[in-house]
This record gives C-alpha cells, structure tokens and sequence, in this order.
C-alpha cells in the first residue's frame, strides 16, 4: 500500500480524481515509466510519451529548479532532435532543461543514476530506444533507490520495446489521440491517449484521454473546454466513454 | 637517430627527393665517418657506398621528436623553446633553488637523460640564448674562441669577415662597433651583443606559462598510479593557498606527470565555477583518470608532477541570502562538471534561441555552463504550431494532394501511408533572400496535419508549384505531441 506521507510533492495528471484514479499518480521520488504505443506495424511514435514525461516534469517542479534530459547522441532517437521553439510552444521552458547526449546505452545509465543520486535537479528523463538489454531490473532498481534518497523523479521514456519488469512505481503507456478540432478543421492542441499498465499497489488498467492545456498548465478531458475533467474511464466500459 | 630499421652504429642516409633526384638530408654518425656529407646525390653516395642504406627523411617527425623533448624538458623550467630543427634553449634564470642543482648539475642531468634516450647532446650554459646556442654548437669553452660562423648572419658576411683577417668572435669584440655596423648593419652590432653577453634576448616557450603552478619532484619515481589522487590533493591544498591570496578559483585545472624516460602525460578537467576546495579538484581528476579511454602507464615511473591552474576567475564571496535558495535542492554545476569530464564536453548542452527565420536555425545548441537565456513566451490561445521533435535533415514523404498547390490528403511515410483528418496551412516560409543577395532557395508552405490515429505532423511543400517548381517535393519536418 501507499505510504502517503513519503509524497512531498506530487504532480497531479488531472485536477480532480476521477473514481479508481489514484490520489497522486506520480510520486516525487519515484521512477515512472513512459511506454510509445505500438501501432500493428510495430512504429511507435517518440514523441507523446516523451512530451507527456515532459509535462509531468514541469508540473512537478517548483520555479528555478533544472530539469536533465538524457538521451543517446547515435540511433535512431538521434535523428530526431529536440527543437526548443516547439518545448516552449507547449508550455515548457528551454531554458530549464539541460540535454546530454551521451554515446552509448551503458554510458547513459551510468550518467542517469549520477545525476538522480545528486539530487540537484527535480526531474531526470531518460530516454530508452529499443529492447536495450542492459536496462534491466537491476539497473532500474539502482534508479529507484537513487530516486528515493535524493527526492528525485525519474522518467523513462521508452520506444520500440514491449512493457518489461522493473523497479518502476508506474507504468504508463501513451499515445497521440484525435484532438479536438480547431475552427477550420485544424488540428488543436496535444491530446494524449494514456493508460496506466501498472501502479505499485495501486489500480491497473485505467484508461483517460488527456489534453494539455497550456495557458493554465494542466490536464483536462478533450472536449471539456476548461470544465472540471471527468476524465476517467476504466478500460471496456464503453457505455461511460460515451458519455465523456 | 632513433628509429629506423639501422642499427646506431651502421651507416645510413636519410633521403628526400629535390628536383627529381634522391638527395641525402641527413647522415648517420657511421656514414659521416666514410666521407659522405649531406648534400649529396644517393646515386653518387652510393657509388663510393654501395651497401649504404637509405631512409626516407621526414621532417614533420623530427620536429615532433623535438617538442617531446621540449616538454620533457620543462622538468626543469617552464620556460624552453625549440630553435631551429635540431635545438632547444631553457631559460633556467631563478630555477637552481627548485633544482637543488646548480649549472654543471642541470647540464649533467640533461646530457644524462638524453644519452639514455639514444641521443648526443651537446650543451652549454650561458648568460644569453645566442651565447649558450653557439657554444654548445661549436663545442668551445669560451666565446671568444668562437668562429665568426657563430653569428649566424649568413655566409657572405662570414667570408668578408673572415678575408678581413676577423677568424675569431674574441679579435671582432676587440674592435670599435661602430665602424663594424657600418660596413655589416645593425644586425652585426646586435647579434654580436647578443653572443657576448651584454645584451638579452627574451625566448618565446613552447608552451605559455600558466600563471600558477606548484609541483612535487620525488626522490624515488612513483612506480604506481596509486598514490597520484594523494599527490594531486597535496598540490592542490598548495594551489588554494595561491589562489587565495590573489582572491581568485580556478576553472582549469592540468596535471603534467613527468616521467622518468622523459614521457610527459598531460590531463585537464575543467569545472563550470571557480574552485579552491582540493577536494573537489581531486573529484574532478578522480572522474578524469577513470574516463581515460587508455590508462596511465607508469613505466619506470613518476618522478615529478606539476599541476598548474591555467585559467582563474574572481571568486566573489558574497553572503548567502536569506530570500534564496527555496528549493533546498544542491547546486548542479558540480554534477555538471563531473558528468563533462567523463564523457566529453559536447554532451552537455543547452537550448538558446536564434533570431533566424528558416525554423531549423530558431534554436542552437550551447555548452551547458553558458548562462541560460529567456525564450519568448507562446502566443495564447493557440495550439502549439511549432513541432516537438525535428527530423535533421528533413524526411521526404510522398503526398497525394487534391490540387497541386493544395493541402496533402494522404501522405506516405517509412512505407506506411497516413490519412489526414486535419490540417491547418500553409504557413508560407519564404528563403530570407534579405539576407544574402546571391543565395536563394525555394519557398517553403508548411502545413500541420493531423491523422487519423490522432498522430500530429508538420509538413511542407519545397517550393511553390508553377512559378517556382513543376513538381514540387514534399518533406516531414517534424512531429508533435
């Protein structure tokens, strides 16, 4: 069970708990992982879970504290890069993120678990492409216990790779969802499709479609223009969707 | 005359081709012996030689072989300069109390160290460069039995001095100057000076001197890298001290590691504020000597190691505020600094803006210790119109559009083909052809697309259909969250 005074901080996904939605979702010391969906051709698209850890980062942190963003100078992450003009265009200021590149996956934990057992910055993301092999549970572990001794939240965000065991306190799989339609047809701000896999002692399975809303810094149910998010609603039950 | 596939004591040539033939740079000591000389045509050395070997003569190694000596020679001072191809001047001036070692002492120390190495020195100590230079070249004890040759001021001076009975540097210093310049130039009086003392000339060492340096000669070398973080904590207490009587912090740090055959290994961490604390000098080196792709080799030994501060800055000690600091979180330039000397200093960056308009220039990446610098905010009510992530360079995509100057309504990308939905456009970027006159290229029309997995793209059209191009192609540029 939860150990609610271990939360100093959380960032809260929705503004109001929906029935079965967990109190705080991401714990402040905790790790948290970020899966890419995967489409039935096996692509899996970097960039909403990534965004999403991003936001939850921003959330999390009080003005003035840096935020470190790890990710492989090589492969196929590389080739797309960053663009901060499109960070700040979502709310997130360029100016707080400090990006190492680094050459390889070994190399890139080693760093990760330096910078979350320093503890000078609020949030960490990791960036993971592929199966990687060498980020196994013990790795992963080495975060966590990291994380709690410095009051550090670490993000992974992972692409191209099945959910696997880990010492993760969640496990969150993210896709882009249709967003709500501009005047003209044009496409609107970042929605997010996002399912919670697995919470350490805490309810699986829940499934929310998230829009960010960028002017007052949260989340909120797409559609909802800036009502309170009734979000929630559990996998299967269609009938409840609906009415979202 | 260390390497090559000769013997020391056989003889051989080094050889470089002149104007087509094989002409021979330089000799053996073996091969001097048989009259050869520099000079010569192989052809013609051969003839009087016909077993002589030949090498090929490669400057560029020579010059190297000497600015390894150079370095190995700021054992004794930092101040040595190479001269020319074949020497170097040490400027001892207020070293023999370091030294423990007076003149003859660093000769002998020298003449020893080379000889190891394979060499034949010849040195000599002098009040100036020039004086020492020609003494050790023309193997005198003193400088009026030198050659007028050790002038150095070309051959046909040297020839008239000589048809004018002049052999000698001693009969020319007993002669009035004045009429001497006036038949040679100033250059006679001055490298005259200069070769009898009575006028300095300043060298110009190899390598600058940095402005604090202490070092720790050994009786004994140091055989192991054991002891170095100890020794390099010791110095660094040594440094602090030197570096807080000028109110100052270092933010280089270099480490030379003498050793005994004359190698000299270097290492340098940087750090992103000024520091004193040997502690964290010695975390720093800790992080280096770790990161050394090849470790340190010993060999037979340290027997001297300096650590010099190359670049300083003002410390402020300022006081702590009271109104600061809320977070309570550690300050991360140590972590920083840390993480930049295991992996390299081009990993570490920040974002700064650009004021540029094609949008892959708008931002730049910047060396994490630069100050970070504001963004313009977003403008509100608007979705985010730039994208997240951006493709360097530009994916081509295949597009199929009602019109061709049109919105795309499907696309195709990494073999899997997208229907738009939504898309919002174009968003005409144009060349800035206000910058350069003679540069131009095609105009871009963006677009944001949407499709029907809810995946957000941004696209555009290179070049504008009809006047620009017949056929304009189509690139993704970026995705969004």
């Amino acid at each position: 069970m939860f150990d609610s005074s271990r939360f100093k901080r959380a960032a809260s996904l929705v503004q109001t708990s929906p029935e079965g939605w967990p109190d705080a979702p991401l714990q402040q010391d905790g790790v948290h992982e970020f899966y890419a969906a995967q489409g039935q051709d096996g692509s899996a698209a970097l960039a909403p879970p990534l965004a999403l850890a991003l936001l939850c980062a921003v959330q999390a942190r009080q003005p003035g504290e840096p935020l470190l963003w790890l990710r492989l100078a090589k492969g196929k992450q590389a080739r797309q890069r960053p663009y901060a003009p499109g960070l700040a265009e979502l709310g997130i200021d360029p100016a707080a993120i400090v990006l190492m590149r680094l050459p390889d996956l070994q190399s890139l934990l080693r760093a990760g678990v330096d910078c979350v057992r320093h503890g000078g910055a609020a949030t960490v993301i990791l960036e993971v492409d592929g199966r990687a092999p060498a980020f196994d549970l013990t790795a992963s572990r080495r975060l966590a216990l990291a994380a709690e001794q410095s009051r550090t939240m670490v993000l992974i965000v992972r692409s191209g790779a099945d959910p696997a065991p880990s010492a993760a306190h969640s496990r969150w799989q993210v896709a882009s969802a249709p967003s709500v339609p501009l005047p003209a047809d044009a496409p609107g701000g970042p929605v997010f499709d996002v399912t919670l896999l697995r919470q350490r002692g805490g309810r699986e399975g829940l499934n929310l479609q998230l829009e960010w809303d960028r002017e007052r810094g949260v989340f909120r149910a797409p559609l909802s223009r800036g009502r309170p998010a009734l979000p929630a609603v559990r996998t299967g039950d269609a009938g409840r969707r609906s009415a979202a | 005359m260390r390497e090559g596939a000769a013997p020391p004591d056989a003889a051989f040539a080094l050889i470089a081709k002149q104007r087509g033939a094989q002409r021979i740079m330089a000799l053996s000591p073996a091969a001097l012996k048989l009259g050869l000389a520099a000079g010569m045509m192989l052809a013609d050395a051969r003839a009087q030689e016909p077993d002589l070997a030949a090498l090929e003569h490669r400057p560029e190694a020579d010059r190297a072989l000497l600015l390894r000596l150079v370095e190995a020679c700021e054992r004794y001072t930092p101040m040595v300069a190479p001269q020319g191809d074949d020497a170097m001047v040490l400027d001892l001036t207020g070293c023999f109390d370091s030294l423990a070692m007076d003149e003859t002492g660093v000769l002998d120390d020298l003449a020893r160290r080379l000889s190891r190495l394979g060499f034949h020195p010849l040195a000599a100590c002098a009040g100036t460069p020039d004086a020492a230079l020609a003494l050790a070249r023309f193997g005198k004890r003193s400088l009026r039995e030198l050659p007028v040759a050790a002038l150095g001021l070309g051959e046909d001076v040297h020839l008239a001095l000589k048809r004018a009975g002049l052999r000698t540097i001693g009969q020319l210093a007993d002669r009035p100057r004045a009429p001497l310049a006036a038949r040679f130039g100033k250059a006679m009086s001055v490298a005259l000076a200069h070769l009898l003392e009575e006028q300095d000339r300043r060298i110009t060492p190899h390598r600058t001197l940095p402005p604090i340096w202490v070092e720790q000669r050994f009786a004994e070398p140091m055989a192991t890298v054991k002891p170095l973080l100890g020794v390099i904590a010791w110095l660094a207490g040594q440094a602090r001290d030197l570096l807080v009587a000028r109110g100052r912090g270092g933010r280089r740090y270099e480490v030379s590691l003498f050793r005994t055959d004359g190698h000299v290994a270097r290492l340098a961490v940087d750090s992103g504020l000024p520091l004193r604390d040997p502690a964290d000098v010695v975390r720093l080196f800790r992080e280096r000597i770790e990161s050394l792709a090849d470790p340190l080799d010993p060999g037979f030994g340290y027997d001297l190691l300096r650590l010099s501060v190359p670049l300083h800055e003002d410390v402020s000690e300022g006081q702590e505020r009271l109104d600061e600091d809320k977070s309570g979180r550690p300050d991360l330039v140590p972590l920083l600094d840390r993480l930049q000397v295991r992996f390299g200093a081009e990993c570490l960056h920040r974002f700064t803006p650009r004021d540029e308009h094609l949008p892959e220039y708008a931002d730049r990446l910047v060396p994490a210790a630069s100050r970070p610098e504001s963004w313009p905010q977003p403008e509100t009510g608007e979705p985010p119109l730039r994208p997240l992530f951006l493709f360097d360079p530009p994916q081509p995509v295949t597009v199929l559009a009602e019109v061709p100057d049109g919105p795309p309504r499907r696309f195709g990308w990494q073999g899997r083909q997208h229907r738009v939905v939504r898309q919002e456009g174009p968003e005409r970027i144009a060349y800035p052809w206000w910058k350069t006159v003679e540069a131009s290229g095609p105009t871009r029309d963006y677009y944001r697309i949407e499709d029907e997995d809810g995946c957000r793209f941004w696209l555009f059209r290179h070049g504008l259909y009809g006047s620009e191009k017949a056929d304009p192609r189509w690139y993704l540029h970026g995705v969004f969250a």
